[in-house]
């Protein structure tokens, strides 16, 4: 499948995706760059980590009025794929693509450790390796994770399945020492309506490989590329 | 060409204001002398920032000479922004360690900041892309009401250093944290940066080629850091908080997208020499680069892109403004590396050019405001053989205080692990991204960082420290105990040692006691780089740590890398057991227990932290022992034997023992044949190594072969740390022992 990572000014884990979707998983890869305003016809389109433009506004707000993301848009609505990791996510959730706001950490200090995710679909196509209720370890490196909505925009979101990760401890239970960012319902990763747009904050691409200790990720990458367009779909049947 | 003149409005040059800019007489006569007149405001300016200890190292230059610089793999030694070795498979890393003390002290988020900044900077200029940081840090006492400044410094520090390598997307990968009263007034803070490229696309800080032009590109230049080289080779006293604006502000944004530009237009082909603008600005930059071309420049200060209109010639060059860099492109080329540079959103503009006359010619509007020669400003700044002396206390620091063995060791390991020194450090290093870029095997809070090399079956190790307890107490020994532990510690993963760099911090060198303790501390490093076969490829001297004429202890920090050849060698049953770190993880497994004790408690944490004692001679180091435990622990590695390992180090055996149980909350059952004290000794040369039982009389043999001691001591397992000794034992459940030391920081600096 034909991947493109967006790179702006600021992303600093576009090599790291790269690397995995081309190295690991074998996958046609590009860089976009944000000034673009083709996709150049990839299927796969991942905005990666980063500080892009510093977050100096707010994190992913100028990103999100880059040239390209028009492009990322029509995609998106089209049905195509996009994932968000971290600040990507951000992105996606300045852009309108997922609901949502990012609030600084709970303690207000950036956090960079391993965290446990709980699988909550597993009808998703990004998910088509996992189960729902396995338990995932991955590492989180930001300073605005902690995901906000609105009470009713929560439920919404609850009652339509997208809610995808949550932070659980070890063992999958739901505890608030787990969701170390304050995560409204501990929300560690959503979609969208149609299950084709995906933001999370932890980063699959920095586990998925033995060498590193952790192939948890890898899964989730290796959803991201697997053919079978079909099953992107049944989300929103599920949803209603 | 006309004689350079002062402008209406700046001071006449005269001797009185010559020692305000920190020149001696002496030297002021000297550039007086090399001028053939007295030198304007402009050009004093640059005289003082050259000359400053930070950027001449004219009071240590004389001892540096003793290091060993070369070895088959080194590229470029000492001289370049950054060190460079051979690492093998056609890569080179290029590294380097450098101190942001004064301005860390003075405002802790910026100056640490600023520091990453900095040493990022000399690593990308090399052309190698970096992928990892570590971070020495020296704090005062930080307890009680009397700390409140010291963690608002750390707090501060942490940050500083957290929000600019997280933004630019480098892992702090490790480094060291200490506490000691001597800190109080001046806090180190020591950068390391390591970055990698091929082998054939290394650049140079070099101008070269009359006539070829010199861009500016980055961040414009404005009042911020002026004088900042120059504040870094001065004592503190009560005035510096006045120096606040001497202080530079950390742009990391504009650091990635000028790491990205760099990298790309050195791409290009048509980049000849780079140099960052660093401690001195476009000053040093500009003038190193010439000398080691052997050319000169010629710079229009009018089109240097300024924050303000009003800078003056003076303040264009002594600007520390962040993230600026200076390219020496060919003749007709410059647009080539202005697209590349724009395309990220960066300025560039042409500043001047090359020339073959040796000189620095400097115009502002239309005047010639410095004309001075090159070569014998950079390398013919003045060197001092300072009087060195033993301080007159040496003997009296050095006078053995008899140790009390613990009545209750396990009280005893508690109150160490509880202590910030020994405290868990993840409060600290969760504020660092540490696996961004994807490499790190290894992570912070072990013994040595471990970092794949993308491409290679190759992986590098790098770890930083010193004891400066020990060199206080004697700074020969406490110099090579320095290198002995960092080879050491690369050793309990399996990694070679192929290069160093060191950040040397001390008090004035104009106090003998100080000079002596710079001369000792060097000669002792050399020693052990002589013996471990490690070159010394970069580093950084930083002097006057000192407030009101207390000195920092003497903090030699040493930073080495390694090479790990085959990673997929240091597995057994084909596991890869490396990134499990240095903690118990397999129950069964035995534990065996590798060097001598030899009882040594001068400078060790038992003595320091429990009873405030700092005296007698620290650990001998037996540089033979080391070198057979090293290879020992890498034959070891490399032949799949071990499960983990993890050197013996402040604190001594019982510690390290918890440290290990601590990792995972798994314990052990062990018997050792020593006293309680023993358990606190820290003679060096030790490790403990576990093994799966199948492999343990592999181990042994070859330590036998190596003439290393070894002992099995007992096996991993159970929730409980229990370890009998003559007269005793330690018996603790390990999450009483995790909570008590998880707790330590997050309580003192709370």
């Amino acid at each position: 499948m034909k991947c493109g990572i967006v790179v702006f000014p600021g992303s600093n884990c576009d090599h790291d995706v790269y690397h995995v979707l081309s190295h690991v998983l074998g996958q046609e890869t590009t860089f976009l760059w944000h000034q673009e305003t083709s996709l150049e016809g990839c299927e796969l389109v991942v905005l990666p980590g980063g500080f892009s433009y510093g977050d100096y506004l707010r994190a992913g707000s100028m990103a999100a009025h880059s040239p390209i993301m028009a492009a990322v848009r029509r995609h998106a609505e089209a049905g195509g794929r996009v994932l968000g990791i971290c600040n990507g996510f951000q992105m996606l959730l300045e852009t309108g693509l997922l609901p949502g706001a990012m609030r600084r950490n709970r303690d207000l200090r950036f956090l960079s450790v391993d965290v446990h995710l709980r699988v909550e679909r597993d009808d998703l196509l990004y998910c088509s390796n996992y189960r729902r209720g396995d338990v995932l370890r991955m590492p989180i490196a930001h300073a605005e994770g902690n995901y906000a909505d609105t009470e009713e925009a929560l439920d919404e979101l609850e009652r339509r399945g997208q809610v995808v990760f949550r932070y659980v401890d070890a063992a999958g239970r739901l505890e608030p020492v787990a969701n170390l960012n304050g995560s409204e319902r501990a929300i560690a990763g959503i979609c969208n309506a149609g299950g084709n747009v995906l933001g999370l904050m932890p980063h699959p691409e920095r586990c998925a490989e033995e060498m590193l200790g952790n192939r948890d990720g890898l899964g989730l990458l290796a959803g991201a590329v697997a053919a079978g367009g079909g099953r992107v779909g049944a989300l929103a049947a599920a949803g209603g | 060409m006309t004689t350079p003149s002062s402008a209406v409005g700046e001071p006449v040059v005269d001797s009185v204001l010559a020692a305000d800019h920190g020149l001696t007489d002496e030297e002021f006569g000297g550039l007086c002398d090399l001028l053939g007149r007295s030198p304007t405001w402009t050009e004093l300016g640059i005289a003082s920032a050259l000359y400053s200890e930070h950027c001449s190292y004219k009071s240590s230059k004389i001892h540096l000479r003793r290091f060993p610089t070369r070895s088959r793999r080194v590229v470029h030694g000492p001289g370049e922004n950054a060190g460079v070795v051979d690492v093998g498979h056609g890569w080179v890393a290029a590294f380097k360690m450098e101190s942001h003390n004064h301005p860390s002290f003075i405002e802790p988020y910026q100056g640490a900041a600023t520091g990453v900044g900095g040493i990022l900077r000399d690593v990308f200029t090399m052309g190698a892309r970096p992928i990892a940081c570590l971070d020495s840090l020296r704090f005062g006492e930080i307890d009680g009401e009397r700390g409140a400044r010291m963690r608002h410094l750390v707090d501060g520090v942490v940050r500083g250093i957290g929000d600019y390598g997280n933004c630019v997307g480098i892992p702090t990968v490790g480094g060291e944290t200490g506490f000691h009263r001597s800190y109080n007034g001046n806090i180190l803070v020591n950068a390391f940066a390591l970055g990698v490229c091929r082998e054939d696309r290394i650049f140079t800080a070099t101008a070269s080629g009359a006539g070829n032009p010199i861009l500016y590109a980055g961040s414009r230049t404005g009042r911020d850091g002026i004088h900042g080289a120059t504040m870094a080779s001065e004592a503190f006293d009560s005035e510096s908080e006045a120096k606040r604006p001497t202080v530079q502000v950390g742009d990391p944004f504009t650091e990635k997208v000028l790491l990205e530009a760099s990298l790309e237009a050195m791409r290009s082909g048509v980049v000849l020499g780079v140099q960052d603008m660093g401690a001195a600005g476009l000053t040093s930059s500009c003038f190193e680069m010439a000398a080691r071309g052997g050319a000169g420049v010629e710079l229009d200060l009018d089109l240097v892109p300024l924050r303000e209109a009003s800078l003056t010639p003076y303040e264009i060059m002594l600007s520390e403004s962040q993230e600026r860099m200076v390219f020496v492109t060919q003749r007709g080329q410059e647009e080539a590396v202005v697209e590349i540079l724009s395309r990220w959103g960066l300025e560039a503009s042409r500043i001047g050019q090359v020339t073959d006359s040796g000189r620095a010619r400097l115009t502002f509007r239309g005047r010639t405001v410095a004309d001075m020669p090159v070569e014998p400003l950079v390398d013919g700044a003045p060197v001092y053989d300072r009087p060195a002396a033993a301080p007159a206390d040496l003997q009296e620091r050095q006078q053995a205080v008899a140790c009390e063995p613990p009545e209750d060791p396990l009280r005893a390991l508690k109150d160490l692990l509880k202590t910030p020194e020994l405290g868990d450090k993840t409060w600290i290093h969760r504020q660092y991204d540490s696996t961004v870029r994807s490499n790190t095997i290894v992570g912070p809070g072990s013994d040595a960082a471990v970092l794949r090399l993308k491409g290679t079956p190759s992986a590098l190790a790098l770890t930083s420290d010193v004891n400066p307890s020990y060199c206080w107490l004697d700074p020969r020994m406490g110099g090579r105990q320095a290198v002995a532990e960092a080879v050491r510690n690369l050793a309990t993963v399996g990694a070679e040692p192929v290069g160093m760099t060191n950040c040397l911090n001390f008090g004035s060198p104009e106090n003998p006691g100080i000079a002596w303790q710079l001369r000792e501390c060097i000669e002792g490093m050399a020693e052990a780089c002589r013996a471990f076969d490690v070159p010394v490829i970069s580093g950084n001297v930083s002097l006057y740590n000192e407030t009101e004429g207390e000195a920092v202890h003497p903090t030699p920090t040493v930073a080495i890398v390694g090479v790990i050849d085959r990673l997929e060698d240091g597995g057994t049953d084909g596991d890869l057991h490396l990134v499990l770190g240095c903690g118990f993880w397999r129950p069964g497994d035995r534990v065996v227990l590798l060097g001598s004790d030899s009882g040594e408690y001068g400078g060790s944490a038992y003595q320091r932290l429990l009873h405030g004692v700092e005296a007698g001679r620290p650990p001998a180091v037996d540089l033979e022992g080391e070198s057979a435990l090293c290879a020992l622990l890498r034959q070891s590695r490399r032949a799949g034997w071990l499960s983990g390992c993890h050197d013996l180090a402040d604190g001594g055996l019982l510690v390290a023992l918890a440290e290990c149980a601590m990792a995972r909350g798994i314990g052990l059952r062990a018997t050792v044949d020593c006293g309680p004290l023993s358990l606190f000794s820290e003679g060096q040369a030790r490790a403990i190594a576990t093994v799966p039982a199948s492999r343990t009389e592999d181990l042994l043999a070859a330590a036998e072969a190596r003439g290393v001691p070894a002992r099995e001591i007992g096996d991993v397992g159970g929730d409980r740390l229990v370890l009998d000794f003559d007269g005793g034992a330690v018996d603790s459940a390990v999450a009483d022992l995790r909570r008590v030391w998880t707790e330590a920081l997050p309580r003192a600096v709370g």
